[in-house]
């Protein structure tokens, strides 16, 4: 493969097109820079709304309201009416932070900015500057939704407390008057127009300057899977704006669209909401499913199997996406027909679902699997989002969804296919690029370590939440009855482990900083056979000035 | 598992005889569904064991797939990679077999949201007779429907009768408040406002001041609603979710074959005290009923609420004569 000429000089490298520091970090229109400027941001904000989770999880531990006392302001009954509604805040922003600040910039804008042109043998996104724009508006929103938790949000407090799913009228000037929501839905709205600008980036990107001979049917499973989540941004986040911007103008300026008192509809809001909130999961966990083929393949030392069926397989996944939203919705009192309808499409999800699982098992099938750290998490996640899954086709059910809407069994469900698939691709994804972004290595032990402790800790927190939620625990509960103390109690443990887990994955890269153990342009040997791994480790400040060409079936 | 009326001790192996009173109450340590009163409920668990099995099953297989993968095909093992990409026939497999679960899924769970969702024809039921399908309830269906509103407000249930008009053709309606609310006040409100000395009996977050009372093997329409934001009612035991909604009414139904006291929790977010609008329904005789409403229509509740705990107290003594309901 031709490689950079100019950049492969080392005299040359760092100088002639490398910008200073704050014109690189700032004003960066290089789609790697930025990339990582991704990941780091969403490295903080995910440490953010972990810590979230903390006290969430720590309030949880015991019966009555505790914990949360130490944060708010007051005595005695009016400090828990404050913890009350701050506990309320957490679960909202916690939801928040993780979906639109963590798993979506770390896997789309992180991955996505830095591994598509790589893959697909291109020098750059089609339209740089839009990445800047997109990359800030991003940090942008989330400082906005930062002051919303410090500004009065109703007459309980500071901060919106009514969820992540945002429903009026709670969301709307009877549940929430004060400006905390309008600082959410402006927010999401900035947050919006920069996954939108980022989905049109990548779908020119990827549609117009792949390498010559490198067909849509020869593309990497990760551009694919990115490709078809552009898709996906592209259709469902304009109707959340839609509905935002009506959320807005109830609160602001009169219009009634969801107020029932003047013939809106709440629900309305909801079918809106989540229009755009179930594409939305799949947004977020077909990236995953991109990395997760990579590193099957790498590390089995075999192309993927049934590789257009795992690029259908996601097509059909996006597709069906869109007709199953009211499954989220079975008890706002839908009429029979509707409900059967969305059983039926939303249990044909499975389908392409089960065929992903199978592929990539059948991947390892015949192979020789070294397993190295990013492939544990890779298992890790195959055998994980299956347990999800499976809840998933439980809960597709309408009539179990009457027992089970709103409860722990949801919470677990979802947890294990975003907490637990997402983010384990997440991870997976950041082992396998690890050395190609940072240019060193991480010591594989320690980072075997840190798999272990987060497998295990959070199974220990979401497994007991599915007895929880069988048993009737609801949803964004403060406090609950005796009955559902023992589990919540060991939800909770899991959640210190995957603490200690957390710590442990900072000192891991402190101690990868510190020993700057050189990079190897492809540390996985012959398994790893997409463009990336031919480039140098980071890869050239500017890469491809002479674009490859792709004979062979490249990435599969 | 059962929980026994007074007790809250787990008496698994005690019979569900009709004589004793139940309590539809998360178990504590609980791994799965609570107990069903009604078919509804019954159905649902059948159909929830089904399923947990087949879910079991497929985790199993694809686990035992990872398992083996991994020791045949492990770098010592299988030094040699393989090449192969594509097996038509495989491929074809597991793209067919999961449709065929999804269709043996797909049977039971349509029939069971067909039951429920759709409102069962009591003239139709009455004129069949047929006391043999456990589906229905023909000594129910002659007796018609009891129409009952369960209206959300923030942070407690307004109940409705719509049966029970008085003289100006108002319903008979009662506001059931949440016993707790996690503040130090909450004894204190409890005597203040129910002169009663039963606090420390009351199963925390659950308990409501007047519970909704509705009479054994009746058919029930319950309607909800709601007057600020969005709410959810819901008694697990029942095996029913539905949303109140500001400027919707909703409707359902069940029938509950089992006297005694059921819980449930708002299942919405409603703000602040969302984790404090229990719902407590108590199931009792015809008679216990009638004699329940004629006492809250005089505005007595207490001795409403006197009437429906002496007959549950009465069944859960003669269940474990050591056993009552606290100091009424």
């Amino acid at each position: 493969m031709p490689m950079d000429e100019i950049a492969l000089d080392p005299a040359k490298a760092g100088q002639s097109d490398k910008p200073s520091f704050f014109v690189r970090w700032f004003y960066s229109t290089n789609h790697k820079d930025i990339g990582i400027l991704y990941l780091v941001f969403a490295l903080i904000f995910g440490v953010i709304g972990y810590g979230m989770s903390g006290l969430i999880r720590w309030e949880l531990m015991n019966p009555e309201i505790g914990p949360l006392l130490n944060f708010v302001a007051g005595e005695g009954d009016q400090a828990i009416e404050n913890a009350k509604h701050f506990y309320n805040t957490l679960i909202t922003y916690h939801g928040l932070i993780m979906i639109f600040f963590m798993v979506m910039p770390a896997l789309i804008g992180g991955f996505g900015n830095y591994f598509v042109p790589l893959m697909i043998g291109a020098p750059d996104m089609a339209f740089p500057r839009l990445n800047n724009i997109s990359l800030w508006l991003t940090t942008a929103a989330f400082a906005l939704l930062m002051v919303s938790m410090f500004v009065p949000g109703g007459s309980a407090g500071n901060g919106f407390g009514g969820g992540w799913v945002l429903y009026p009228p709670l969301s709307g000037l009877k549940g929430h008057p004060g400006p905390a929501m309008d600082l959410v839905i402006l927010s999401l709205h900035t947050a919006g127009i920069a996954s939108l600008l980022g989905a049109i980036n990548y779908i020119v990107t990827i549609l117009n300057m792949r390498a010559p001979g490198m067909t849509l049917h020869k593309m990497p499973l990760f551009a694919w899977a990115m490709l078809i989540t552009a898709v996906l941004l592209l259709l469902s986040l304009p109707v959340l704006a839609g509905a935002l911007t009506m959320l807005l103008t109830d609160r602001n300026f009169g219009s009634q669209f969801f107020v029932p008192e003047g013939g809106g509809d709440p629900v309305m809001f909801q079918h809106l909401f989540w229009f755009f909130g179930h594409p939305e999961v799949y947004i977020m966990i077909l990236p995953a499913f991109g990395i997760i083929s990579h590193i099957v393949s790498t590390f089995s030392k075999k192309p993927i199997f049934g590789y257009l069926g795992m690029a259908y397989a996601m097509v059909s996944i996006g597709v069906i996406g869109f007709i199953v939203w009211a499954h989220h919705m079975y008890t706002v009192g839908m009429s029979l027909d509707l409900k059967a309808y969305f059983v039926a499409a939303t249990m044909i999800i499975a389908v392409p679902t089960g065929i992903k699982i199978f592929s990539w098992i059948a991947t390892m099938w015949g192979g020789s699997i070294e397993f190295k750290v990013p492939m544990l998490w890779a298992i890790g996640f195959i055998f994980l989002f299956t347990l999800g899954g499976v809840t998933g086709v439980v809960l597709a059910n309408a009539g179990i969804d009457h027992l089970l809407h709103d409860t722990y069994y949801v919470v677990a469900h979802f947890h294990y296919v975003l907490s637990l698939g997402a983010v384990f691709g997440l991870f997976a994804g950041w082992y396998y690029w690890y050395e190609k972004i940072f240019g060193v290595k991480y010591s594989e032990w320690m980072a075997q370590v840190h798999f272990w402790l987060m497998f295990v800790g959070s199974n220990v927190i979401f497994f007991p939440q599915h007895f929880l939620g069988l048993n009737g625990m609801p949803r964004r509960y403060v406090d609950y009855a005796e009955a559902f103390h023992q589990w919540h109690y060991v939800s909770t443990i899991g959640y210190f482990i995957t603490m200690a887990a957390t710590l442990w994955f900072f000192a891991l890269l402190i101690e990868s900083i510190v020993r700057q153990r050189k990079a190897e342009a492809n540390p996985w040997g012959e398994g790893a056979t997409t463009l990336e791994w031919t480039l140098s480790s980071p890869p050239p400040y500017h890469q491809f000035n002479k674009l490859p060409v792709v004979t062979t079936a490249g990435g599969h | 598992m059962l929980y026994r009326f007074g007790s809250f001790a787990a008496s698994a192996l005690a019979l569900a005889s009709a004589a004793d009173a139940m309590v539809g109450a998360p178990t504590p340590g609980g791994l799965s569904l609570q107990a069903p009163a009604t078919r509804i409920a019954e159905r649902l668990h059948f159909f929830d064991s089904f399923l947990l099995w087949i879910i079991t099953s497929i985790v199993v297989f694809v686990t035992a797939l990872l398992i083996y993968v991994m020791f045949r095909y492990n770098r010592r093992a299988n030094p040699e990679a393989r090449k192969f990409s594509h097996n038509t026939t495989i491929e074809v497999v597991w793209t067919a077999v999961p449709v065929l679960i999804l269709v043996i899924i797909a049977l039971p769970s349509f029939t069971n949201l067909f039951y429920i969702a759709q409102e069962p024809d009591l003239e139709e039921i009455a004129q069949s007779g047929d006391f043999d399908d456990p589906n229905v309830y023909p000594a129910a269906a002659e007796l018609g429907w009891i129409t009952i509103k369960a209206q959300g407000n923030q942070w407690n249930w307004t109940y409705e009768y719509m049966d029970e008009l008085d003289e100006e053709g108002y319903p008979l309606s009662f506001v059931s408040n949440p016993v707790h609310k996690g503040v130090s006040t909450d004894e204190a409100d409890y005597i203040r406002n129910t002169g009663r000395s039963d606090f420390a009996d009351r199963p925390k977050n659950l308990a409501t001041d007047y519970p909704m009372v509705i009479p054994v093997d009746r058919y029930i329409r319950y309607q909800t609603i709601a007057a600020d934001v969005i709410h959810s009612w819901t008694v697990p035991a029942f095996g029913i979710k539905t949303d109140a909604i500001p400027g919707k009414l909703n409707q359902g139904w069940f029938l509950v074959e089992e006297k005694g006291v059921f819980y449930g929790q708002c299942s919405e977010i409603c703000g602040v005290n969302h984790a404090f609008m229990p719902i407590e329904v108590r199931v009792v005789s015809q008679e216990a009923y009638d004699a329940w409403v004629a006492s809250m229509r005089e505005g007595d509740f207490e001795g409403a609420v006197q009437i429906v705990d002496a007959e549950l107290n009465a069944l859960a003594t003669q269940f474990a004569d050591t056993q009552t309901l606290g100091e009424r």
